[in-house]
């Protein structure tokens, strides 16, 4: 068994928390390494989110009634608990929305529709995943703005020193991963922030795959906005945030229009209420932000830093025992690298050995991780990726590089 | 070892996916069609020639992609050589229920196409098996010259 020296948190006895650790998948042990996809649940957000309904279950903002004053407080309470999470100045700069995707998608259309123009330059990486790339090259469309990229060194790393030829004062935003989800490079998001706002470019992070792993303070990593799902850390679907900074913010102009984001409306024009609001129209995910709020209640009862720490040693780990196997190729750094790791085997095409994993109860997920420009960057269809969270263990590491010697037997 | 991946992976299509047959390039193809399947990555580019009654004369493949979608592209153009216009598309009926029909009983027409049965059991695999149908099925519509075909219809 595995021992972390500097903290004490019971890695076995987190696994308690998560009823479905016990399910079996084709007769044996669940091992769930898919966890950049989604994360699984602790009992006490299925609680939150069972109580809430059973207790509280209201619309918000509009009703005079008890019940309405109850849901109201606890999605408003769950707004405040996301901004110490993300160590925003203010609960107001955080937006609910279903998830990264949709928080990126509102940037894009709602503030880039106002503040891009044609020939502005839209600063990306070559790593970004669909979410991120996608959402700019229909804003790109629509204004007649540029996308740049910034290129991938061969270790998996941004390539910095072409950063001051691409991030020059045309550039109005500079969006990026926090950690990438196929690579698990962990970006210097501080330095890239800093060096974006010193040619004036707002700056973007995706933390779909850091929000849930460590410690974010937005402040101190001077971002204007940042992008997080509520699912992969812990919380249920159809829940996540935006980060954004107040000033910028209260700049942007609503993007769905409904219920709950106006003032007044006549039959011509409608006023709109400050953010957050201005951005939710229509009844929210309530539920989902009390239990996103009940997920982060959990989190930090571990504790961000020993999360990391615990879930990036598991990386390392299995990075170090995969690379004996034969015809191995992994992907992403060596030095440090976030709670994943994907790779690619002579003996098999990652459908097969995801496949044939599956039959061992071991969830890998096989394919090009939606990032096919990156998938592309590295000459592979795709890769397999193993995903790690906390309450994953060495032991389940261990049975990985057994049945992935199996494989290699079986396609050889 | 498990009973449905090695029905799924059975020693015919594992030899069919390291050595594929017809593999390479015809160069005196009247239609090629590259297929795609967005979601896995598999590609296969098909080439076919046709014999004056419209009937398949020669049918070869290049591409790369898991061991389900290279061994079905080797195993279908195998069997479709020589085969007219109306038996391919038969057994683009046939193959097509054969992977995806739990009931359906593999008909012996198919031949060793039937190695392909334990597909059914992997509902996520069927566009890998598929692929190369999707492929030829273009190329009999198309009749000449270029086409794409994808697993993921736009």
């Amino acid at each position: 068994m595995h021992q972390i020296a500097t903290c004490a948190v019971d890695w076995h006895a987190v696994r308690e928390d998560f009823p479905i650790l016990r399910e079996q998948a084709h007769g044996h042990p669940l091992i769930y390494f898919d966890n950049a996809a989604t994360s699984q649940k602790p009992r006490a957000v299925v609680d939150a989110l069972r109580h809430y309904y059973e207790h509280e279950n209201a619309n918000v903002h509009r009703g005079l009634h008890e019940l309405s004053s109850r849901a109201t407080e606890a999605y408003e309470q769950a707004r405040q608990r996301v901004a110490i999470y993300l160590g925003a100045a203010n609960a107001k700069e955080i937006v609910f929305t279903r998830g990264t995707t949709e928080s990126i998608n509102l940037v894009a259309q709602a503030w880039g529709g106002k503040f891009v123009g044609a020939g502005d330059v839209i600063l990306l990486t070559e790593m970004e995943h669909h979410s991120n790339l996608v959402p700019w090259q229909l804003l790109a469309e629509r204004t007649g703005a540029r996308l740049r990229f910034v290129p991938v060194l061969d270790d998996g790393t941004l390539d910095l020193e072409q950063l001051p030829s691409l991030l020059t004062n045309e550039v109005k935003i500079f969006a990026f991963t926090h950690i990438s989800n196929s690579l698990g490079t962990i970006n210097p998001v501080s330095e890239l922030c800093e060096k974006a706002h010193a040619v004036g470019a707002l700056t973007l992070v995706d933390a779909a795959q850091s929000a849930g792993h460590l410690p974010i303070d937005v402040q101190e990593l001077g971002c204007d906005f940042l992008a997080f799902s509520g699912h992969k850390m812990c919380g249920p679907t159809g829940i996540g945030g935006l980060y954004g900074r107040a000033e910028v913010l209260d700049s942007t102009p609503p993007w769905h229009g409904g219920g709950e984001m106006i003032v007044t409306v006549t039959l011509e024009k409608s006023a709109f209420k400050k953010a957050p609001h201005r951005f939710e129209a229509g009844t929210p995910n309530i539920a989902g932000a009390i239990g996103l709020a009940a997920a982060i209640d959990y989190i930090e009862q571990i504790g961000r830093p020993a999360i990391f720490e615990h879930d990036t040693h598991l990386a390392r780990y299995a990075a170090q025992h995969l690379a004996e196997l034969p015809g191995m190729h992994i992907f992403g750094p060596t030095k440090q690298r976030g709670a994943l790791v994907g790779f690619v085997m002579d003996a098999a095409h990652p459908h097969d050995l995801t496949t044939f994993a599956d039959q061992y109860g071991l969830a890998l997920r096989g394919g090009h991780h939606c990032n096919q420009p990156l998938m592309r960057r590295f000459g592979v269809p795709g890769t397999t990726r193993a995903s790690f969270y906390f309450y994953n263990t060495t032991e389940e590491i261990d049975r990985m590089i057994e049945i992935l010697r199996d494989a290699v037997r079986f396609f050889s | 070892m498990i009973s449905e991946l090695d029905e799924l992976y059975q020693e015919v299509i594992l030899d069919h996916s390291r050595r594929p047959r017809n593999f390479g390039d015809l160069p005196e193809a009247a239609v090629r069609v590259h297929g795609d399947n967005p979601a896995c990555g598999d590609e296969i580019h098909l080439g076919v020639k046709f014999d004056a009654g419209g009937g398949l004369q020669d049918i070869k493949f290049t591409g790369h992609g898991c061991a389900i979608s290279q061994a079905s592209a080797s195993l279908m153009t195998m069997k479709l050589r020589g085969k007219s216009r109306v038996e391919v598309m038969e057994m683009l009926r046939a193959f097509h229920n054969l992977v995806t029909d739990e009931t359906s009983e593999a008909p012996k027409t198919l031949g060793d196409l039937r190695v392909m049965k334990g597909v059914r059991k992997f509902p996520q695999r069927v566009k890998c098996a598929m692929l190369a149908w999707r492929a030829v099925e273009q190329a009999l519509e198309q009749g000449a010259g270029e086409a794409t075909v994808s697993t993921e219809p736009a």
